[in-house]
Formats: structure tokens, C-alpha cells, sequence
């Protein structure tokens, strides 16, 4: 073979990145994404005639930090039993020396994408309801997730909402960080991370010199792009959440609707620079969000009268609407038979 | 040759040794210095000699000599000791080397014949004459740089892919499998035919069952891609550098 054709070259290029599935029960169909250390791809399991994601790494590593990390991700993702995450069904190395897990294959559009499409505000706010709550469960299980953003959230068809890629989550330990440190109420400082990090929405993800994905820009919690990894707690991941919710409200605000002062109070909360003045849990986020769908005052925004009144009206409009009706009508029937 | 059968072995586990020629190039050793100056120069003379022919717009003979002349320059002027990885891709540092080589190159006839003493690379430069015409890129020397940088790159994978095969089929010999360097050479590598044969075809043109096929094709693409890795391994100087070159080699881009 002394000269290879243009042809050749894509031909070997393909099936040198191409994971070698000989020998596991799964048969190659295509490569769905590509993210910092490896591809996922769709395989068909020959033995259940199930389609099911495949996640491994792109190239061997020889210093086993990547191999170490899929492992642990997928570790991670079997001790969380939750109809918000992705189940794993297997795990191991390829023939070719790829670590690699497999998953349930989901069916659906990426949260970015899905909210490109039309969709009402309370429906966007259900679908950011049920990514609080499963949040909520990893928190309860000592995990964080510390990538999360709209890229990282699965819809499916049938209203499944499945966080994604925990590839960078944290296992906190027992010494949990509860209260303030000199960091967190360094408050201008942490206002002026907020500013620099509050700025767009889909940049990539950082990584560190090996190649380790912190987080996102736009989505990370100062204290995380500090860098402050040992002190990080749940409130991170609040923090990313209120930039999703602030996400999908700017979604909804390219109609005609104008943002709730209430969800921009939300989001703020969530998102506050001092880490102690966030939501205390994803549950507690999940809930004011749902107090507000329900017409209830929320956490984040205190109201004064007219506020409240305003919102009791919105609230009880169809009631106030049919007691006005009754008192017209009555009184045109009074006026009628005087006359 | 050797070598990459001691490497990684039939087994196709993760490569033991982590050598690096851009590293050993700075050796203070004169033996492992030329050993790294052999490996990059086995990787890189062909796409210099084309580079030369297209870039500078030099004749066949011009750019046999000046490739000879750089060549035999980057190893008496030890020019990969001013390489910092960090600052630039090894291709990217070798093309602006050659850039100010041709700038300054003067033509003395004494000195073109040392490349000759100095090189332990066989160079084919007849062959590498033919592949450029077989290939002949529509690039004009008025191009813009990052053009040049595009085709140094994409004649860097050529040859490194067209030493690993050539490795492969010394490694299929040696471990007594010829037969799936064959079929891999037909399925992969042939482009006499329009389109490529199916496995059922390959597998009544060998006398082998299908399964034999599937599994022969594994094997050699495997053994392809660990000897294509290793040789793009010796070429970098860093873990992350590697996984970087390799994604890039394969096409993985994120997405």
C-alpha cells in the first residue's frame, strides 16, 4: 500500500473512531453526540432487541483519569434510581481498551432546543418543576450535579424530563459547607463574578488541564468558577438551576408575554452571588415555582396590598367574574320590574 | 516495526510506554535524539516536499533538495529545541521552520549533498513526486496561510495512516494473519471498485463464513487504530496534547 485515496483516509478515519463492540452483546447504528472526553452512540442490544445509548471514551488513556471518571459516572447514575435520570444498564472496557457505559436510549429534544419551539410559561415552568425535584433527589443522595444547564436536560414525547451527562458530579462529603465563609459574604466581589458570568448562555463547557469539565459559563456559580471545588454544596446546583429557570422565562419573553416580576424574583434568589441567600434546596426552588402557578405569594417576592390584591384577583377571576355577573344581572332585574 | 508489536501487543490493550520523539529530540543523548528525529522525520518529510512543491512552487528537484537541505538543517541546528508545544502544534512549528528556511536559503551545492550524511529516513521522493501529481491539490502559492496549514495537515494524516497500514501488514504477517490484513486492505483501503463489497461478497471471495469476515475486520482495524495512535502518541508531548491530536485525527469533534 504505498498511497492512500481521500477516500481511504475518511474510510480508516471512520473506523478508527468507531468503538470496537465485538464481543459485548451490542451492534454499532451511529454516533448521536460528541461531548469534552467521549462520544455517545445509539447500539441496538442484540440479546433484549433494545435500543440503548452507549457512552465511551474517544481515545485510549493511558493516565486512566478519563477511564476513572466514565467509570464513576456511571457509578454515580446506577445509586440514582430516579424517573429523572437516565438508567444504566451496563458497564465495562472494549475490546479496543474503551471504558464505556450503556443507558437507556432517550428519545427526545435537548431543553435548548425544545424551548425554541412555542410553549406556554407554565408549561416550561412544570417541565423546570420536575428537573427541581429530581435535583432534589440527587441532592438528598449526596450528589451534585455541577453542569447543569439546558443542554444537560432531555424532554421527551410522553413529558419525560431526564437530567443528563453527570460526568462532572460531585459526591459531597460527610463535612458539608452550611455556613457563610469569608468568600460568601464578600459581597461586592461575589456580585462582580455574577455580572462576568451572567452574560450568555451557550458557551462551552470549561475544563481543566486534563481535560475535566467544571461547569459552564453563564450557568456556574461564582464560588464554582472561583474554583472553591472543596467548598461547593447543593446551592451550586441552585444556582444553575435559577439560570435555567431565568433561561426558559427569556425563552417565553420572544412572544408577547411580559416576565412575571414574582419568576424574575425567583431566578434572582436562585441565582443570588452569596451563596447562604440562594433557596436552601431544590425543593424549596420547586415549590415557590409552584406556589406561583398556583396563584400563591412566593418566597422571593414580598408584595405589598395592591400586589396582593392583584394576584387574589388573577387568582379568583373566574369566581369574581361570575359574582359580578350575578350582582349586574340582579340589579338590572331590580331596575326592570321598578319601572 | 518490531516495536509496535512489543507496544501493544495482539491483545490491543492500552499501549505501555509513553515515548515521546518530540521530547526525546531534546535528548542529550545522541542516540535517543536521532532515534526521535527518525520517527518525525518518517512522519514528516513527505508532506515538507509537497508542501515545498505547492507553497514555494518548486520544482521536483528544487523541492527534493530543499527538503534534503531543511532536513539535514533541523537536525545540525537542533531547530525542534526551540519548540514549545504550548504555543504551537509540531505541524504548525515545521511549516513556519520551512517558511523562513526557503526565505533564507542559499543555494550552495556543497551543502545540499550533507542532507545525505546526516538523514537515516529513506526518502522516496520519487514516490512522494507521484502522490503529489495523483493528488494534486488546487492550492496556488497565493493562497492564504491557513490553506497551507489545512493541507501540511491533511498530508500528515495521509502519511501517517499509510506508514500505520504498512505496519499493520507487517504485524498481521508476523502473528500469522495475513488473511485480515487482506480483507481489510480490500474493504478499506481499495478504491479500484465503485463501491465497496459487501461482507457477504468478501466472505465467498475468501472462502470464509460472514462471522469470519466481521471478526477478521475487527481485528485489523483495531491493531490499525492502536498503531495509528501510537505513532500520533510519539508526536506529542502531553497527555491532553495527545487526546486533542487524536480526536482531531479521528474527526471527533465536539458537538
Amino acid at each position: 500500500m504505498n498511497w492512500l485515496s481521500d477516500e481511504a483516509i475518511a474510510r480508516l478515519r471512520s473506523a478508527g473512531a468507531e468503538p470496537d463492540l465485538a464481543g459485548t452483546r451490542y451492534r454499532l447504528i451511529e454516533r448521536i453526540a460528541s461531548g469534552g472526553m467521549g462520544s455517545v452512540y445509539l447500539a441496538e442490544d442484540a440479546t433484549l432487541g433494545r435500543r440503548v445509548a452507549i457512552k465511551i471514551l474517544d481515545v485510549p488513556d493511558s493516565s486512566g483519569d478519563l477511564a476513572a471518571r466514565l467509570q464513576r459516572e456511571a457509578h454515580i447514575l446506577a445509586s440514582l434510581e430516579h424517573p429523572g435520570i437516565v438508567p444504566v444498564h451496563d458497564a465495562g472496557t472494549l475490546a479496543d481498551g474503551r471504558v464505556f457505559y450503556a443507558m437507556k436510549f432517550v428519545e427526545g429534544e435537548r431543553l435548548d432546543r425544545f424551548s425554541e419551539r412555542a410553549s406556554t410559561l407554565p408549561g416550561r415552568l412544570r417541565i423546570f418543576q420536575r428537573i427541581c425535584d429530581t435535583v432534589a433527589f440527587a441532592h438528598t443522595r449526596g450528589v451534585l450535579h455541577r453542569d447543569l444547564k439546558p443542554e444537560n436536560i432531555m424532554t421527551g414525547p410522553f413529558g419525560e424530563v431526564l437530567v443528563m451527562d453527570w460526568g462532572v458530579a460531585k459526591i459531597l462529603s460527610a463535612n458539608r459547607v452550611s455556613t457563610p465563609t469569608p468568600a460568601e459574604t464578600a459581597h461586592d466581589q461575589a456580585r462582580d463574578d455574577q455580572r462576568t458570568l451572567a452574560t450568555t448562555s451557550s458557551r462551552p463547557s470549561l475544563k481543566t488541564a486534563h481535560g475535566a469539565v467544571l461547569g459552564t459559563p453563564g450557568y456556574m456559580a461564582p464560588e464554582q468558577a472561583r474554583g472553591d471545588v472543596e467548598r461547593l454544596d447543593e446551592r451550586a446546583d441552585i444556582y444553575s438551576l435559577g439560570a435555567i429557570l431565568q433561561f426558559l422565562i427569556a425563552s417565553s419573553e420572544r412572544g408577547t408575554q411580559t416576565t412575571p416580576r414574582a419568576l424574575v424574583a425567583i431566578a434572582r434568589k436562585a441565582m443570588d452571588a452569596v451563596p447562604a441567600a440562594r433557596y436552601a434546596s431544590a425543593s424549596e426552588l420547586g415549590q415557590d415555582i409552584a406556589r406561583y402557578l398556583d396563584g400563591l405569594p412566593v418566597l422571593a417576592y414580598p408584595e405589598n396590598a395592591w400586589q396582593k390584591i392583584a394576584r387574589w384577583a388573577v387568582r379568583y377571576r373566574l369566581a369574581i367574574v361570575l359574582v359580578l355577573t350575578y350582582l349586574v344581572v340582579r340589579a338590572l332585574l331590580i331596575f326592570w320590574f321598578r319601572r | 516495526m518490531k516495536e509496535d508489536t512489543r507496544i501493544g501487543g495482539p491483545s490491543g490493550k492500552f499501549p505501555a510506554t509513553r515515548w515521546s520523539a518530540v521530547v526525546a529530540a531534546r535528548s542529550d543523548d545522541p542516540r535517543e535524539r536521532s532515534r526521535a528525529l527518525d520517527a518525525i522525520l518518517a512522519l514528516y518529510w513527505k508532506p515538507i516536499y509537497k508542501y515545498l512543491r505547492i507553497r514555494w512552487n518548486k520544482s521536483n528537484e528544487d523541492a527534493k533538495d530543499a527538503t534534503q537541505e531543511f532536513l539535514a538543517q533541523l537536525i545540525e541546528k537542533e531547530y525542534l529545541s526551540d519548540f514549545d508545544p504550548a504555543k504551537a502544534r509540531l505541524r504548525t512549528f515545521l511549516r513556519v521552520c520551512v517558511d523562513h528556511f526557503v526565505a533564507n536559503q542559499t543555494k550552495a551545492a556543497s551543502r545540499l549533498k550533507r542532507g545525505g550524511d546526516v538523514l537515516h529516513v529513506t526518502l522516496d521522493f520519487e514516490g512522494a513526486e507521484a502522490e503529489f501529481m495523483r493528488a494534486k491539490s488546487p492550492l496556488t502559492a497565493a493562497a492564504p496561510v491557513e490553506s497551507f496549514d489545512e493541507y501540511l495537515e491533511k498530508e500528515f494524516v495521509r502519511n501517517l495512516f499509510t506508514l500505520a497500514v504498512t505496519d499493520l501488514r507487517f504485524f498481521c504477517e508476523e502473528h500469522g494473519k495475513l488473511r485480515h490484513f487482506q480483507l481489510f486492505e480490500r474493504y478499506d483501503l481499495d478504491d479500484s471498485d465503485t463501491s465497496s463489497p459487501s461482507y457477504g461478497e468478501l466472505a465467498e471471495e475468501f472462502g470464509i463464513a460472514v462471522t469470519d469476515v466481521t471478526n477478521h475486520l475487527a481485528f485489523a482495524r483495531r491493531e490499525f487504530r492502536r498503531i495509528a495512535l501510537e505513532k500520533l502518541r510519539e508526536m506529542t508531548c502531553s497527555e491532553a496534547e495527545f487526546r486533542r491530536e487524536a480526536r482531531a485525527l479521528l474527526g471527533v469533534e465536539s458537538a
